[in-house]
Formats: C-alpha cells, structure tokens, sequence
C-alpha cells in the first residue's frame, strides 16, 4: 500500500480518476472501497498517516498494540474495509494517497468536466494535484468547544483530543480526568480514559438525557443505538464514574496547570444556579460539546447548508448524498454529526450514486433510521443559552489571539457587531491560526447569531510556494 | 497520587498489549524523554507527564495539545530548529531536538 508521502505520486495519481474521496474515516474508507468494487478508478487522499480517520484512529505499527480494537466500539467495521482497501490499492484499482491534506478543490476550466484537489503532502509540505470526474467530500468533523475561565491552563484538553491522543499514541492526559461538556461523545471517552488506567471522578454533562424522550420512536427504531449507550454506561458503572448530568464544568483551577474544577448545577438554559458550586479535584480535564462539521472544501464549492438541530451548519445532501453542486458528493459528518455507522452506511450510498446504481434499499433504509436517531441526539445536547453565564470578562474565547470575553461583549455592545466576523474584524476573534475552529462557535453565541457556515478559503496552512505556483485564473 | 499507587494502575499499554518495536530517547530543551516508535511528539511529552511546551505570543502562557487532531494549532513547538510545527502531527524521529517555542517561533526574524 502506498502510504509513504515521499513516495513520489503514481502514474495513476496523476491519471484522471474517476473519482477523488477526500478523507479516510469511515465514510470516506467505506466510499472508496465500494466505488472501486463497483468498478470506479478512485483516489483517496487523508491528512492522516493511517486510514481510520479520527473514530477509527489507531496506533502506528511501530507501537506494536496487540490489540488495537480494545480503543474501539466496531472495530471489525474499519479492519474489514481496510483489508479491501489493500487489496484494491494491489489492483491497482484505488490510488491511496496517505498523509495528503487537500487544502482546496477546483473544477477545471468549461469544456473539460472535472476537477483539481490542491494538496499538501508529508511532513515536508510538498505541492501535490489529483484530477478527478466526480469527488467525495468526507472531511468529518472537529470537536466543539464552549470556553470556561481556566479552559486554557495545560491539562484541560479535548474529550476527542484526550481520545485521540490515547488511541494513536497510548498516551492519558493525567491520573485523574474529569469528562465535561455535552454529547454522547463523553461516555465513550470517559470509558477508554477509565479502562486505560485514569481514574474519571465524573462525567459531567450538561444536557439532561430526558431529551430523548421526546424522541422515543427514533430511539425504539435504533436499539443497536441504545444497546451501545448501556454498553457505555455499564462501563462506567464498573469503573466508578459518577455522571452528572445537567451540570457544568464552569472554571478549572491552577497555576501551571489544571489542580481542580468547579461544577455547578444547571438550569434548564444551562444558566448555573447559584449556590450549587463545588470543587472537584483533577490533573486533567478532557472538554467537548459535540461536534462541527468540517465544511471548507463543500462551502469553497458553493455548495449549500442547512441549520443541524444541535445549532452547526451540515451541507444539504439529497437521498444519495448529493451536495447541491453537480459533480460533488459528501457523506458523514458533514451532512449532520450522526456517528461512525451512519457515516460507513452513507459512503456506501454514495458510491452506488457516483457508479450509476441503484442505491441498494438496506442501506436508504439505514440511513433514514440513522439520522432520525441522530437528530434526536442533536436536538438533546444543543447547547442552552444561558452557557455564557459562566464566562468572565477575562476569560480567553479565541485561544489563538488570546481575546477575553470582555472585549467581544465590547465589540457587540458597544461597537454593534451582530455577526462573528465583524467581531472578528474588531478583536482579531478568530483571526489566528486556528481560523475559529476553536472560538468560532462561542463568537457566534456571544454576537447573538447562529454560527455561520465554514468559510476559510484554505482548509489547512499552505505554503505561499505553492500559491505562486498555481497557474493562473483564465480571463472572465 | 503516589507513585506505588499509580504502579498498580492499568496503563494504555495493558490495555492493547504488545511492545514497541523500537524505543529511543527523545530530546527535549535539555532533557532525554523515553520515546517509542510511532508516538507523536505530543504523545511523547504527554507520556513524560509534560503537558505545555509553549508560551503564547501575548502573555506568555503555557500551552500544549489541546484537540489533539491538528485544528486548534495550540500545540505548536520547534523540532530540529523549525518552529510552529503541530506536535499532535508530528511523529517522534530518532535524534529529533525539541524545544520549547516563544511566541511566535520566529525571534530570529524580529527587529
């Protein structure tokens, strides 16, 4: 398997693919297999060194894990399509291309239907192109944070950062995590923290899980869903985990570093009720609230968005997981956060789609019961209002540039911003390297506005070389 | 917790099995760090309980990884003398010199 970047790209790279899958995760893996046994020619380009992507991200060899899949809920789910992707990869039938990060895509000049994926390749950050007839935009997701005071003292890190860390490189935060934020996403961190040898003194969530209630066809269609939310809980019964739900990490406390946090009670908007405080002590603190779709690629396309029921921007996709501009596909998490299956379930439709088949009826009827539960899941950790209750004015919210709350609230109140890239404009909120993937979110809230969709016009950083070097834009 | 409790904890090592197929030291500012192959060079840092190794350009505090995927850009550190390189990103080479990285990582350019 070509998975060397210095490897120089093969003849067939640089061939004319009948398809380019951007992204290795589970949509984006179980895509390229199924369209290259269909009888597509595909290319797949990942940012990361291993196909997995972040659900299915896993030890490098060299670290010799005997057992990998003790990190993983299905793991027979990624070491079956990865089998295929080598055996398509020695047909020659799929060009995988690791350690790619496509930084933009481009349709080719009128009269040639096709389009051009820019990459950075490796560590040396080498140009790289792929030319394709059709592509497959499964770039997934990154984490969402809502800032605390003290969310930027070391050891308070990530839930999927705390996750990610421990499944590629067998590594824990501290002794003593405590798991905050929202979203399902917790349990299953605070249950690879606990069996890897952390201690989790509690799971604190701030939904409360009735919110599924309201939901309770989309859950009794689902009970492999819930099957897996005991499997999760039953876990951190064994390990002692307390959760807290509608609760809040609301400061972590330290000089260096993280020594305690406080958590608070919440209100139904997620306001902390006064008097409710108390102190937990930790060395570490894994933070999320759910997830973002990873947009930039889809929204530099032109293609639409639609508002997700957890409050982030999806792309709308059609029943074979069209975007709204022909020739582009996307599945997983971009189209709405919905978990690993969904996301295998949707690559697969996808390329029956991009081959010309009928969409096989199994997997349409998945996916429908698949994101009814996903939509019950965003609807129930959509973050409340009352979250910013908890921020001071000193509180960092764009990590990068170091802007405290006060000075946004400043650019809202005082100066009129009413969307995050005027406060942006007026505080350099989001302005760093991150380019508000961090912040974003919480900028949003602050301005009293919806996030907006991704709209970075590179998607990851891109020496100016290979700027210089792109040919020039023809005439209008 | 005490290192004689902290022994008789399960590790992530317990947990998949297996050994590494090589380990080696890894050079931090002027430290050695015990590094397997295949770790990143945050993973190395997390594994020496090293949780910051760089300081922000306005007030100079600590940071270290903090997504742990490449999107917040937090971890950035100096490797063999170039700087701002992600740490979660990198994988740990033999001979690798790492070193704790000011501000912008770019003093050498300053006037």
């Amino acid at each position: 398997m070509t998975t060397s970047p210095s490897d120089s790209p093969s003849a067939a790279a640089r061939a004319f693919a009948d398809l380019a899958v951007v992204g290795a995760g589970p949509a984006g893996l179980a895509a390229a297999v199924t369209a290259a046994g269909l009888g597509l020619r595909v290319t797949l380009l990942d940012a990361g060194e291993r196909p997995g992507g972040q659900y299915f991200r896993h030890p490098a060899p060299g670290l010799g894990a005997a057992r990998p899949e003790a990190l993983h809920h299905g793991w027979s789910a990624f070491a079956s399509r990865e089998a295929a992707l080598r055996a398509h990869v020695s047909a020659g039938r799929i060009t995988y291309l690791a350690y790619h990060h496509v930084w933009t895509v481009t349709p080719d000049p009128a009269g040639s239907p096709g389009w051009t994926l820019h990459a950075v390749a490796g560590p040396d950050e080498a140009p790289a192109t792929v030319r394709a007839r059709t592509v497959l935009l499964a770039t997934g997701a990154y984490e969402r944070q809502l800032p605390f005071p003290g969310w930027t003292l070391p050891g308070v890190v990530g839930a999927g950062g705390a996750q990610a860390m421990l499944k590629a490189g067998l590594v824990l935060p501290g002794s003593r995590v405590v798991v905050a934020g929202s979203g399902p996403l917790l349990l299953a961190v605070a249950g690879s923290l606990a069996a890897a040898g952390a201690r989790v003194p509690a799971v604190v969530e701030a939904a409360a899980y009735t919110g599924y209630a309201a939901h309770t066809p989309a859950l009794l269609r689902n009970p492999g869903k819930l099957a897996e939310g005991a499997t999760y809980g039953g876990a951190l019964l064994r390990h002692g985990v307390r959760l807290l739900t509608r609760h809040a990490v609301t400061e972590a406390h330290g000089t260096d570093r993280v020594e305690a946090v406080t958590v608070a009670r919440l209100d139904r908007d997620w306001r902390p009720l006064p008097g409710t405080a108390r102190r937990i002590p930790c060395d570490a603190v894994a933070v999320g609230h759910g997830l973002v779709p990873q947009l930039e690629l889809a929204t530099g396309l032109g293609c639409a968005t639609r508002p997700s029921p957890d409050a982030t921007v999806a792309l709308e996709l059609d029943a074979e997981q069209r975007t709204s501009v022909p020739g582009i596909w996307s599945a997983g998490e971009t189209g709405g956060i919905g978990g690993a299956q969904l996301a295998l379930t949707e690559g697969e439709i996808a390329a029956h789609s991009i081959a010309g088949r009928p969409v096989p009826a199994r997997l349409a009827r998945t996916r429908t019961r698949l994101r009814a539960f996903a939509a019950a899941m965003a609807g129930a950790h959509r973050p409340g209002p009352g979250w910013t209750g908890w921020l001071r004015e000193d509180t960092d919210v764009c990590r990068c540039e170091e802007v405290p709350a006060g000075r946004i609230r400043e650019a809202v109140e005082d100066l009129g911003a009413r969307d995050a890239r005027t406060v942006k404009l007026l505080t350099r909120a989001g302005m760093g390297w991150c380019q508000g993937r961090m912040c974003g979110p919480a900028v949003a809230a602050l301005a009293g506005t919806d996030p907006a969709p991704d709209r970075r016009p590179l998607s990851c950083p891109v020496p100016l070389r290979h700027l210089a070097a792109l040919p020039a834009e023809p005439p209008h | 917790m005490s290192e004689a409790t902290r022994g008789r904890r399960r590790s992530p090592r317990d947990l998949v099995g297996g050994t590494p197929a090589e380990t080696w030291s890894l050079r931090f500012d002027d430290r050695e760090l015990p590094a397997q192959s295949g770790q990143s060079i945050a993973a190395v840092l997390w594994s020496a309980g090293i949780l910051a190794w760089r300081t922000t350009r306005e007030t100079a505090a600590p940071r270290g990884a903090f997504c742990g995927i490449g999107s917040c850009f937090d971890c950035l550190v100096t490797v063999n003398g170039r700087p701002n390189q992600r740490a979660c990103l990198v994988p740990a080479r033999p001979g690798d010199h790492v070193t704790t990285q000011e501000g912008t990582g770019r003093d050498d350019l300053a006037v």
